[in-house]
């Protein structure tokens, strides 16, 4: 690193403690008629940006280098023969097992773990859930859509009403649900379809909280801010079960739930409509002109991206047992973006990877539990800076053209 | 029908629309050149009315005069919001220039939530009294009681903001190489303006009249907190989009008219469903008129 560059990572650190100076020094209490002066929070501050200006250059300068010749990256990649560390643990011996031992590893997880620990899990897997039926949304129709938590909702909403005034339980109001939610994103997706890009991101934020607002003032039907509680937990067979146990089930059912998820949105992805709805995702009008339908595509991505969202929900309210619009509101889909962004647009293992990483790790770390928002924010702008596919990044299918079988013509 | 309950809405639709105004401008700029929706925009805002009331509450602790106070406040408000608004194009936006839109919008998103929770942190989550630092004089004849002078102040700020803006985008270099990079950046490039400098001074612009609002209303209304930036800046972008995206009266007009919309419908309908209004409106201006009541059409480039 030249001189220059650290003395210009100075001077960035030197502004950023100019711009951070009345919001992050001084905190007026205006009923005390006080002010605190935190001139420390100011040093810190300097030494962070400069260390962090430091390490946003070298990433700066990294992502440039070798993002000339991507595509002969990939090629190589695909075509040298796999030595090291990474190639011995992707070989396919060594598949099978891992597979096996991560699958034993989630079927026996309840048994072993704490109720705190199954319950955690349970909250992390329904993100799984939401992250990947989003993940249709944005990952593969690249649709910015802003407002996905609000079908989450209407899945909750569903359960929690049929239970407030027919009681009827769980495995009954599941497929109501679920239907309920599918027609809610049809029903946004047809205003929505002529919308691209920043439209689309506002409109479905506007529609997120027009439900959320309509379920805080229709007391009546949803009980207002205060929300509905009692919602019964699953029941097996007409067994009661006791907390502990119940929570196991629930476990079990997310887990059924996740397993049915990926297979539904694989098998999406490698389908025809899949496929075309990647292809509007990268040029809708390229793509309108290889002859794909795109009214249909995009209603099929919002609706099955809003099914999963309402299955979800119910598992959520079944869960929690209490359901209130706080829980959904507009930065909720926000967790779910971050979810989707961190772990790799389009890529279903990165999409499972994020999802568990941003619910499960500030679980652990009570201490940064305030910090947690305000990280979200900046991993999705650092993401969208130097790692736009995200930490795995979304494999493509590719079919490598054999020159050689020309030559041989010839 | 009750005129003066009329007239009130009236005025209070138009300063509604006076402050949507003033941030719709920087979301109509900054698209007009990139072609983003800044999300941000509306926490700068909401930066510059913090930045207003700690420097207020310094200067007052300080014993300076009540006008004094409020002319430095809102001005070291205004240039705070515009050195944020100008680093955070730098920081987020800069260098996804090439990437793809859905990139820069997450980024925006991500900068939103970051400034937000930055605030939140190093402030407080809750609501802070805001000082009315306005000067008040007594209205006389047919406006009094249905307009303050606050209401009045904030009028005239905003009219001559426009006014200023109108001259500085029409006449001065700055304005005219706005212009240019809006209609085609990459021949901007090539006829000798400096794009780079040319965001910079959209955002700074932007930034600037947004504080300005944000001074304005909170010291109207009396209070903020973290989130006023949020809610406040998606109805100036829907104003920006009512009016026509790109277009600077369209920004005006279409704030006004969402202003006096929100101010009547909660007025006479329900002020429940305040919020919903907005979303409505929106929804309805994409599907039936996209291109918003002053805006140009937008033709489909492949």
């Amino acid at each position: 690193m030249k001189l220059q560059e650290i003395k210009r990572t100075a001077l960035v650190a030197l502004w950023f403690m100019f711009l951070t100076f009345p919001i992050l020094v001084i905190k007026v209490n205006t009923i005390t008629q006080t002010i605190d002066w935190r001139w420390n929070t100011m040093i810190f501050l300097g030494i962070g940006t400069f260390v962090g200006g430091l390490v946003w250059r070298w990433a700066l300068a990294r992502r440039k280098s070798p993002a000339t010749a991507p595509v002969a990256k990939v090629v190589t990649a695909e075509t040298a023969p796999k030595v090291g560390l990474k190639a011995k643990l992707t070989s396919p011996a060594l598949r099978i097992p891992f597979i096996a031992a991560g699958l034993l590893l989630v079927v026996v997880f309840p048994l072993l773990a704490s109720l705190y620990q199954t319950n955690v899990m349970i909250t992390a897997l329904i993100y799984v859930m939401l992250a990947l039926g989003l993940n249709i949304v944005i990952g593969l129709g690249g649709m910015l859509h802003l407002g996905y938590i609000a079908f989450f909702a209407v899945g909750a909403y569903t359960y929690g009403i049929l239970f407030r005034f027919f009681d009827i339980g769980f495995w009954v109001a599941l497929p109501i649900a679920a239907v309920m939610s599918t027609l809610a994103g049809v029903l946004l997706a047809l205003p929505v379809l002529r919308l691209r890009g920043d439209y689309l991101a506002i409109v479905t934020l506007g529609f997120a909280e027009i439900v959320r607002i309509v379920l805080n003032n229709a007391t009546e039907l949803s009980g207002g801010p205060a929300g509905i509680r009692g919602i019964p937990r699953p029941i097996l067979a007409g067994i009661t079960m006791n907390l502990a146990t119940v929570s196991v089930y629930i476990y079990y059912i997310i887990i059924l739930a996740v397993a049915l998820t990926i297979f539904i949105v694989w098998r999406f992805e490698n389908s025809r409509i899949g496929r075309a709805l990647v292809a509007m995702g990268e040029d809708d009008i390229a793509a309108e002109a290889m002859g794909i339908d795109i009214t249909r595509v995009k209603l099929t991505a919002f609706a099955l991206g809003s099914f999963l969202a309402g299955v979800a929900g119910v598992i959520f309210a079944s869960r929690t047992t209490f359901i209130n619009p706080a829980s959904f509101t507009v930065w909720q889909s926000i967790i779910v973006l971050s979810c989707v962004v961190l772990g790799g647009m389009g890529s279903i293992p990165g999409v499972i990877l994020g999802a568990l990483g941003l619910i499960l790790i500030p679980e652990y770390l009570r201490a940064f539990a305030d910090y947690r928002m305000l990280i979200f924010g900046a991993v999705l702008v650092l993401m969208m800076v130097f790692r736009p596919g995200g930490i795995i990044q979304k494999k493509r299918k590719a079919y490598t053209f054999d020159a050689s079988v020309l030559e041989e013509k010839v | 029908m009750d005129f003066e309950y009329f007239f009130r809405l009236f005025f209070s639709g138009l300063t509604r629309g006076s402050i949507y105004a003033l941030l719709a401008l920087g979301y109509t700029m900054v698209y007009g050149i990139i072609k983003l929706i800044n999300f941000a925009h509306g926490e700068i805002y909401m930066i510059g009315a913090f930045t207003a009331l700690i420097m207020a509450t310094v200067f007052s602790f300080a014993g300076l005069p009540a006008v004094a106070i409020l002319i430095l406040s809102s001005l070291i408000a205004m240039i705070y919001s515009s050195a944020y608004g100008y680093t955070v194009e730098k920081l987020a936006y800069k260098s996804l220039r090439q990437a793809p839109r859905l990139s820069v919008l997450i980024s925006a998103i991500g900068m939103s939530l970051f400034l937000q929770n930055y605030v939140l942190l190093a402030q407080t989550s809750n609501f802070l009294p805001f000082p009315n630092l306005l000067p008040q004089f007594q209205i006389t004849g047919f406006f009094q009681g249905i307009l303050t002078s606050s209401q009045l102040i904030i009028f005239a700020t905003t009219g001559i903001v426009m006014v200023i803006l109108t001259i500085l985008i029409k006449y001065t270099t700055i304005g005219k190489s706005m212009r240019a990079t809006s209609q085609d950046r990459i021949m901007a490039t090539l006829v000798g303006i400096n794009v780079n400098k040319v965001i910079s001074a959209t955002f700074i612009i932007g930034s600037f009249t947004a504080a300005l609002g944000g001074t304005l209303i909170s010291s109207f209304t009396g209070q903020i907190n973290f989130y006023v930036g949020f809610i406040a800046g998606i109805k100036a972008f829907v104003a920006a989009v009512l009016g026509g995206i790109g277009s600077i009266p369209g920004a005006v007009l279409g704030s006004l008219v969402l202003g006096m919309t929100e101010a009547y419908a909660a007025g006479y309908i329900s002020s429940v469903y305040e919020d919903v209004f907005a979303f409505v409106i929106l929804v309805l201006i994409l599907i039936f008129k996209p291109s918003g009541l002053l805006g140009r059409p937008e033709t489909q480039k492949v």
